[in-house]
């Protein structure tokens, strides 16, 4: 049999995710996810209402960050991702479980060559390309700029 | 005596004397849960790392492997074996309490069929008694290949479940109402350039294929002359494929099985069934000598595959190769 007939043949039959749960899944876990953070703002709204929006933004995203992290921690955010897919991994807790799961992770290779070094092992090409398109959007901005 | 192009009859009898498993804690919910001999009640076990656990596991099931027959580690010629882990690391470090001579293989999850092949050789030249022992943990092999355990990553249907276990057996010249390695055929590397880590099986089945089909125009048998060609980890799908490869070499395997596929109950669901090097001297030191011992089979074909990829093959883009050996155990009645 050819290499060529052979991937043909398991392109066929291997079984793919289906779209729809897949979808479906995520949409609702995402949507869910959002709604926790917008109903935090809400909340904080009604017990700060001195603060600005931009504060309360700040403080939502914190406790979204904290809740991550903890139900990362207690080991329940691993369990959620199996069904949510991007739908727990896009949103900021997202972000949170992929900076603590390899800190509790490489935690046993000890706190600075393992935890400290390991850290951002999965959010650091996240942040690199956030920096680099900030970098970049911000050069444009200046030439847009300067032109005007 | 070499027999065709890749097979090797013994001349001499090789039993295995002794086996003896421990599995994890959720594969003793699997469909085996009756037959291992011991069950770690946490993935940890009381170590400190998952490695640690994976070092004790060995040195766990290689010390009540010997003990259960009464031979003293200090008698046997030499203990061989290995696992997933970098530099396999828990073999080699649980050989490191026994004072016994050793030997580190390595063919991923083909390791145990490598240990069995060589082992069996050496018990039928001048070795007197040989330790095979193979172990993969759940945990460890999470972090060698893929992401860290708590990360909340979606698993693809086709990907499999990486076995928490451990097996190990006695090869000896010592006779008895045991099973016997009588041959074996070595397998080729084999590559069709599957890409996707996750699609193990598929990866690994032409592997099988090939060293099912060499065996059997090797020895001229046909696939009914065993009670079971049984496979190491290949899953659902890649058990399906090797029927099928088969089937285009003309061999129709009625008679194949897959410890990867069988090792989980349906209600357990993870992906394609269990991996790793310990999924196939799991059950093989469990279920199948238990088999081979009350004469439930008599005659079986131990095919252990194994993809021979690293996480930097995989993200340079590498295609993954595989490689089987096939090694045949049958009764004396």
């Amino acid at each position: 049999m050819e290499d060529k007939q052979y991937m043909d043949y398991i392109h066929t039959h291997a079984q793919k995710s289906s779209h729809v749960t897949t979808l479906v899944w995520a949409f609702l876990v995402g949507g869910l996810i959002c709604c926790v953070g917008q109903a935090f703002g809400d909340i904080f709204k009604v017990l700060l209402p001195n603060w600005e929006q931009s504060k309360i933004s700040a403080l939502v995203s914190m406790t979204m960050i904290f809740l991550g992290s903890f139900l990362t921690a207690i080991g329940v955010y691993d369990k959620i991702g199996i069904h949510a897919g991007g739908g727990s991994i896009v949103p900021i807790t997202g972000f949170a479980n992929s900076v603590v799961s390899p800190a509790m992770e490489f935690n046993k290779e000890g706190i600075v060559l393992g935890m400290m070094a390991k850290m951002f092992v999965i959010a650091g090409p996240i942040i690199v390309a956030g920096t680099v398109s900030s970098v970049v959007t911000g050069f444009i901005y200046w030439i847009v700029e300067l032109i005007r | 005596m070499k027999i065709g192009k890749q097979t090797y009859f013994l001349d001499n009898k090789v039993y295995i004397q002794s086996a003896y498993s421990l599995a994890g804690p959720y594969e003793a919910k699997g469909n085996f849960r009756e037959y291992f001999d011991s069950v770690m009640e946490d993935d940890e076990w009381k170590c400190k790392s998952h490695e640690m656990a994976e070092i004790q596991m060995q040195r766990y099931v290689i010390g009540e492997c010997l003990s259960r027959v009464n031979v003293n580690p200090m008698d046997c010629d030499v203990i061989m074996g290995g696992d997933l882990i970098n530099q396999i690391v828990p073999t080699s470090f649980s050989a490191r309490d026994f004072r016994t001579p050793f030997m580190g293989l390595y063919n991923a999850c083909a390791t145990f069929g490598e240990a069995l092949a060589i082992g069996s050789t050496l018990v039928n030249g001048d070795f007197d008694k040989v330790v095979c022992c193979t172990s993969s943990h759940y945990a460890t092999a999470e972090r060698q290949y893929r992401y860290p355990l708590e990360l909340g990553t979606q698993p693809t249907p086709e990907s499999q479940w990486t076995v928490t276990g451990s097996g190990a057996v006695l090869l000896s010249k010592k006779q008895g109402n045991y099973p016997m390695v009588t041959g074996y055929t070595v397998g080729r590397v084999l590559d069709f350039g599957l890409t996707d880590p996750n699609n193990m099986g598929g990866a690994m089945a032409p592997a099988a294929s090939n060293t099912i089909v060499t065996h059997f125009r090797d020895t001229g048998r046909s696939p009914d002359y065993y009670d079971m060609i049984i496979t190491g980890d290949l899953g659902r799908f890649g058990r399906e494929t090797l029927h099928y490869l088969c089937k285009k070499e003309g061999y129709v395997l009625d008679n194949l099985n897959d410890c990867g596929s069988l090792v989980y109950s349906d209600e357990q669901k993870p992906g394609q069934g269990g991996s790793g090097a310990g999924c196939c001297s799991l059950v093989f030191a469990s279920y199948l000598y238990k088999k081979l011992i009350d004469k439930s089979l008599k005659r079986i074909l131990f095919v252990p595959t194994g993809a021979m990829l690293s996480k930097d093959s995989a993200l340079q883009g590498e295609s993954i190769p595989g490689i089987a050996h096939a090694v045949v155990i049958e009764r004396e009645d």
